[in-house]
């Protein structure tokens, strides 16, 4: 069976896609080997088994308790934070963490010990789970919290699914005044207006760069700040979330050219102004502002494409995040998501965490082939040099090498692996 | 009608379960029946932690007719009060061929599939009739509009339930108490999760969805989604020499 992830790249085929619908019920004999897929939000290979089983755990969606004097919530692991936040929001409990989208399951946020726009003050969504319970092909079902299982705690966040099926977790959220947010915007010059934004901003809860990737020379990291905060007027009742539009199929490969993006970001920049432009957002808009075209991936036709996250150490970032925009707009490659941020000091929750204390940029490339493939190696090249690391959720190509790099303690994992579970990006990042 | 206390039998099913999240939400009580105490428990917590008004549930196997009566009786004695509807949700999807060998298989199917909603839905309309008020919904099938060779005994157990439903719909029609057949038509669940998918698939929460209005608003044989309507307008009027060659 085929199954794509949300880059479309690579397209894989399954020996099987088994639904899974009820948490106590014994994990599936199969022949090959098995792994848990939530909402494949990943973009590339960690999340595709080739030739082998996916788990598929969206069925496994159900609340177990929700206590709302204290804030803690126990569910099933296919639940996805967006159904999560549904039931939360509205009686005053939010998620500490969530990625930009909330078509993201529980299992898939701890397996990837996924980030925000807020990993400064908050960490990784994993530092927010107390306990989780393990499936795994023996048979055994192991409840894993620090004080019990702290090494099998550990490695299943940011595990990438190696370590067994989590069936359901349990999970700590924060207080809310509102489920609204007060966001503001302004327009960044350059990549140093960038630092110095981060900078005045550490006050706020919030904090992302979107990144006009084609801009050059003095003009290089120009684009929009947008820093935000939880809003502290309640607003009743809540505004309905859920995508609006959707892209029906495929757009032609073409589509998204360098003059397309061009014109998008001249657009998109036109929305921020010198000063800073006040907003107040629900927070489905402004947390998750792509969730309200579902698809959207299809806009980059057949071929697919292929995101680029990597952090480098702080110290000389500047130097490092430039070197790759100029390599990006270089090659003319149409980023049409580039996005930047400053993590903060906290320690990843997991054993292969990728957020570290450091500067994280992301981009999007349209996948055309040897030409692209050979440019993320080059981007790899200065982020290796800078002792950075690569995201395994967004990647479908990083050589071993970079990989070992990133994250010098892959053993440990390879060690609490369980031997029925694998994935085309661990085969591939192992090798 | 906006509702109050419901009763959902056969409260595991995918379907079922989706209809009381959508009640849970409503603010509406809740009784939940099932065979499978690990099931029946993860359900009962869901929509308890979701905030519901109330929610309980009795473990019972549905093929035991004998038991209605009384499962009926603690319906709504759990709730606190005379329900406002009930939804008759226990079904199952026979192995067609391992049936067509083994007719012992073929009646247990039809026990479950037939028999036994029509005997719950007899104690619901005897209970509800004296009141003239309630609601009795139950999942019948687009498969029971016309037998098939590939599906003919869950066919015809669902178009059994679908013809005695509606003689009980009319033997209701004076007292107020109503009565609606549900026609789903593909339903994306656990029960059919070895098909291939097409644009005919529903999710479980829309086919809830229109449920759960049928409860509020009533009705007669509702197909959901709604184009299973021309659909099978249009498979039932096909003549019998045409449709018994067809491979469908
Ligand atoms: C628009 C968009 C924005 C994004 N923004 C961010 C962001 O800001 N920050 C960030 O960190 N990420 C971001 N991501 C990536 C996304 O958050 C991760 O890839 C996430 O892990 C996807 O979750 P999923 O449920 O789709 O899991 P999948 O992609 O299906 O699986 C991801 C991994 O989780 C494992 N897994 C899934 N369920 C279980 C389970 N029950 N038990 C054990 N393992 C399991 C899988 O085996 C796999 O290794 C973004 C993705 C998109 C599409």
């Amino acid at each position: 069976m085929s199954v794509r992830s949300w880059g479309n790249y690579p397209k894989v085929e399954h020996a099987a896609v088994i639904p899974l619908a009820w948490r106590h019920e014994a994990l599936p004999k199969v022949g090959g080997t098995m792994l848990p897929s939530g909402l494949a939000r990943s973009y590339g290979d960690s999340c595709l088994n080739e030739g082998g089983t996916l788990l598929a755990t969206r069925g496994l969606d159900r609340l177990i308790a929700f206590d709302r004097t204290t804030g803690v919530l126990r569910c099933e692991a296919g639940m996805t934070l967006g159904q999560i936040l549904a039931l939360a929001a509205p009686v005053g409990w939010f998620l500490p963490v969530v990625p930009g989208t909330s078509y993201v399951t529980v299992g898939g946020a701890i397996a990837n010990d996924v980030h925000g726009k807020n990993h400064h003050l908050e960490g990784t969504f994993g530092a927010h789970v107390r306990r989780f319970e393990l499936a795994r092909s023996d048979g055994t079902r192991i409840e894993c919290a620090p004080p019990t299982e702290p090494a099998l705690f550990r490695a299943t966040i940011a595990g990438l699914g190696l370590t067994g099926l989590v069936t359901w977790a349990e999970l700590r959220l924060k207080r809310i005044d509102s489920a609204m947010f007060d966001v503001e915007t302004t327009r960044m010059d350059d990549l140093g207006h960038f630092f110095a934004l981060t900078e005045a901003s550490a006050g706020y809860e919030y904090n992302v760069a979107w990144v006009d990737a084609l801009a050059k020379g003095k003009d290089l990291g120009r684009g929009l700040f947008i820093r935000a905060r939880h809003s502290s007027v309640a607003i009743h009742p809540m505004p309905e979330a859920g995508a609006r539009l959707a892209m029906p199929f495929d757009l032609p490969a073409a589509t998204l050219n360098r003059h397309s993006v061009s014109l998008f970001n001249a657009l998109y920049r036109a929305r921020g102004s010198r000063g800073w432009q006040h907003t107040h957002e629900p927070y489905s808009k402004y947390l998750f502002p792509l969730d309200g075209i579902a698809h959207w991936n299809r806009m980059y036709g057949k071929p697919g494409f292929v995101q680029h996250q990597s952090v480098v150490p702080r110290t000389d970032a500047p130097l490092r995040v430039r070197a790759i925009l100029e390599a990006v707009a270089e090659a003319g490659d149409a980023s049409f998501l580039t996005v930047l941020k400053v993590f903060g000091d906290r320690e990843g929750a997991g054993l292969l965490s990728f957020p570290r204390p450091g500067v994280t940029l992301a981009l999007d490339l349209p996948m055309r082939g040897a030409a692209t493939l050979e440019l993320l190696e080059r981007l790899d090249a200065i982020v290796r040099d800078a002792g950075g690391a690569i995201y395994p959720a967004k990647d479908a190509r990083m050589s071993p090498e970079t990989f070992r790099a990133s994250f010098p303690r892959w053993e440990e994992l390879e060690r609490h692996r369980d031997p029925a579970f694998s994935s085309s990006f661990w085969r591939r990042v192992t090798r | 009608m906006s509702l109050q206390r419901v009763a959902i039998f056969g409260a595991t099913s995918a379907i079922a379960q989706a209809v009381a999240r959508q009640l849970a939400a409503k603010g509406v009580r809740l009784h939940l029946v099932g065979r499978d105490p690990a099931k029946l428990e993860a359900v009962r917590a869901d929509i308890a932690a979701r905030g519901s008004a109330g929610v309980s549930v009795t473990l019972a196997d549905l093929d035991e007719t004998a038991r209605h009566a009384a499962l009926v009786e603690e319906a709504e004695q759990s709730l606190g009060g005379a329900m406002d509807a009930a939804l008759i949700a226990q079904g199952t999807l026979p192995d067609q061929v391992a049936c067509e060998h083994d007719f012992a298989l073929a009646e247990r199917e039809i026990l479950t599939n037939f028999v036994a909603p029509a005997s719950l839905a007899t104690h619901l309309a005897n209970r509800f009739a004296p009141r003239g008020t309630g609601r009795i919904v139950a999942i019948s099938s687009v498969a029971g509009d016309r037998g098939r060779a590939s599906n003919y005994v869950y066919g015809s157990a669902k178009g059994g339930l679908s013809i005695f439903l509606s003689g009980l719909r009319a033997r209701l029609n004076a007292t107020g108490v109503g009565v609606v057949t549900v026609k789903p038509g593909f339903v994306d669940t656990p029960m059919t999760a070895a098909f291939k998918k097409g644009l005919l698939w529903a999710a479980p929460e829309k086919i809830a969805k229109g449920i759960v209005s049928a409860m509020e608003h009533g009705g007669a044989e509702v197909y959901l989604p709604w184009f299973w309507w021309p659909i099978m307008f249009a498979i039932r009027h096909l003549p019998e020499a045409i449709f018994v060659r067809l491979k469908i």
